[in-house]
């Protein structure tokens, strides 16, 4: 178990290295004077000679990649143009109200998911299983912002029930901060809601299909004891793993739903940097995204080796 | 990006035999249908539109469905069902370029990875990790941004995302038809490792990347759609669904009918394309010995 860690670990890191490599490569498809495109709609001497300076700009490629790696580890992303915070406490500010619109989206992925893909496993052809196989191909097909602004017209144009947008945070009033967040982890929630329904589903049906639960029936054991107390713990094997693998893609997804209910969270980051052209902060984001999606998959495995008697041992 | 194809064993080199099957099955034959439909809606659009889709009528600003605009107008007084005829081209040849892009450049690179192995194999298949680390639309925007908001940067950018798919796809598959006796017969008759790669494996390797191309393309249109309502795809005044949808936000109190039309059309080829691909990964289970 411990040695399958570490060998994923092995492989995890020269994997971010590399993502580092392509992050900053990002900075080459610019086009004309780096400096100056890197300094965005910022114009002033001050401003492109720090840049030149800090990315080393005048030195061959490799220096530059050298030193903006050796930066990064010491926890320096630079300084955004827009709001001349360093990026690295922005990072810090933001990720927390993304990972609370994740983890929240993850509760409603689960809520939906797992009991109705059980459900559809349980009764497969009947309607409840075409009911299930409809909200996730609509899950998968809808767009979380459409979705977004849908939810938008009905209950906060329409109803009046929930804000269209905004942050409160949960220290200073956590029924304000669910409030706020009930609509953008619903939609985020739903398409997540889509894959662990299907994928529960898929892992029931073959549960139900071994030799155990053939004996266990055979033994006259009750319906309601061989789903929940044999079938369904080896089914939420795979479906733990994808969860976490899930959770990874949450906090990629939550840059539209971010965007839509204008939470200040890491995927508005993102999509400021875009927009402000804090070429600095986009990468930073990309980076970090692409390192909690590793360890994710790090997670994702321990889940694995835990939850897997075979492993275990 | 969670549909993949899910191909493991050889599959046999039938591509006729694949589409028969693929026309029994009914997912399939509706989600290609739908994309179908689009395809024509969007070759037919100067013929099927009932207004010029940038024209502004001052006088028709906002206005609710009715005869003269089944859709309604938009803020500028244009018709939204003129303005979603055209912008099926910009969604369509998002998907269909981007696609095409990351089929270019992943089979090519998964094929010579899955049959030359050793250090190239593990050069490709760490750079695929890499890119697969970096989340799908994460990358995309990324991409979009450093190279410039326009349509055609969009379609690059999201072919670019998607190109790991297809490398980890065929390595996957070459590896697996590599293994095969005929690849060792054709090895021992002295045939070029080129000739083997294209004339033996390629055609082999083809009937998942088809299917997964197809389940591609839906996540390629939602895409497009996201980089337009973020203002990086195609640019202002053309039509676009994503874009428009990014200005009926402002206007959801007074004329929701802006916003309801552009996602309904997304969410109707999103669906085609997935029924496509889901009735393609059908049709070929039976390949895999499923």
């Amino acid at each position: 178990m411990v040695s399958l860690l570490l060998r994923r670990f092995a492989v995890a890191l020269p994997t971010l290295l590399l993502v580092s490599m392509l992050v900053f490569s990002l900075q080459k498809l610019l086009p004309g004077d780096p400096a100056l495109a890197l300094a965005g709609e910022e114009r002033s001497p001050e401003v492109i000679e720090y840049l030149r300076e800090h990315y080393r700009l005048n030195d061959p490629v490799p220096v530059q990649y050298a030193a903006w790696l050796g930066n990064l580890l010491q926890g320096d992303f630079g300084t955004s143009i827009r709001t001349r915070l360093p990026i690295g406490t922005m990072l810090i500010e933001k990720l927390p109200v993304t990972i609370e619109l994740a983890l929240l989206s993850m509760a409603v992925a689960l809520l939906i998911g797992l009991p109705f893909g059980i459900i559809a496993a349980l009764r497969p052809g009947s309607w409840l299983d075409y009911g299930a196989s409809v909200f996730s191909l609509a899950g998968l097909s809808i767009p979380h912002f459409w979705l977004g602004i849908m939810l938008i017209l009905l209950f906060s144009v329409h109803l009046g029930w929930l804000p269209a947008g905004g942050y409160v945070p949960f220290s200073e009033n956590p029924l304000a901060n669910l409030r706020g967040m009930a609509m953008p982890a619903l939609v985020l929630g739903t398409g997540a809601a889509a894959v662990i329904m299907r994928h529960t589903r898929s892992a029931m049906l073959q549960a139900l299909s071994q030799d155990f639960i053939r004996t266990a029936r055979a033994k006259g054991v009750e319906r309601r004891r061989i789903v929940l107390r044999h079938a369904l713990p080896n089914a939420l094997i795979p479906v733990v793993t994808l969860g976490t693998l899930q959770f990874g893609e949450l906090l990629a997804g939550a840059v539209l739903t971010e965007q839509v209910f204008s939470i200040p969270g890491f995927g508005k980051m993102i999509v400021d940097g875009v927009f402000s052209r804090d070429y600095a902060v986009v990468q930073a984001v990309v980076l970090c995204t692409a390192a909690i999606f590793l360890l994710m998959s790090l997670a994702a495995d321990l889940a694995y080796g835990l939850l897997n008697p075979r492993l275990r041992s | 990006m969670s549909a993949v194809a899910t191909g493991a064993a050889p599959a046999r080199p039938r591509a006729a035999g694949f589409v028969v099957r693929v026309l029994h099955e009914p997912a399939a034959l509706v989600g290609g249908l739908i994309v179908l439909f689009f395809i024509a809606v969007a070759l037919a659009a100067p013929l099927i539109a009932p207004y010029d889709p940038n024209a502004s009528d001052w006088m028709a600003i906002r206005q609710a469905p009715d005869a003269a605009h089944w859709f309604g107008t938009d803020d500028l007084g244009r018709d939204i069902l003129s303005r979603i005829i055209y912008g099926t081209r910009a969604s369509l040849a998002a998907g269909i370029v981007a696609i095409v892009v990351a089929v270019l450049i992943g089979v090519p690179l998964g094929l010579l990875a899955g049959y030359a192995g050793g250090i190239v194999d593990v050069l490709i298949s760490r750079l695929a990790d890499a890119f697969l680390a970096m989340p799908f639309l994460v990358l995309a925007i990324a991409l979009a941004a450093f190279l410039g908001p326009s349509l055609q940067n969009a379609m690059v950018a999201i072919g670019l995302s998607a190109t790991p798919i297809f490398v980890r796809l065929a390595r996957g598959q070459t590896l697996v038809v590599c293994a095969e006796d005929y690849i060792a017969a054709a090895r021992s008759q002295g045939i070029g490792p080129v000739t083997i790669m294209l004339g033996h494996v390629l055609p082999n390797i083809l009937p998942p990347i088809v299917v997964q191309a197809s389940l591609t393309m839906a996540v390629a249109v939602l895409a497009e759609a996201s980089l337009a309502f973020l203002g990086l795809g195609q640019v202002p005044p053309d039509a676009s669904w994503g874009s428009m949808l990014d200005v009926a936000r402002q206007f959801l109190g007074e004329a929701p009918w802006m916003a309801i039309w552009p996602g309904a059309a997304i969410i109707v080829l999103v669906i085609g394309f997935n029924l496509l691909g889901d009735g393609c990964n059908d049709a070929l289970s039976p390949w895999r010995g499923d």
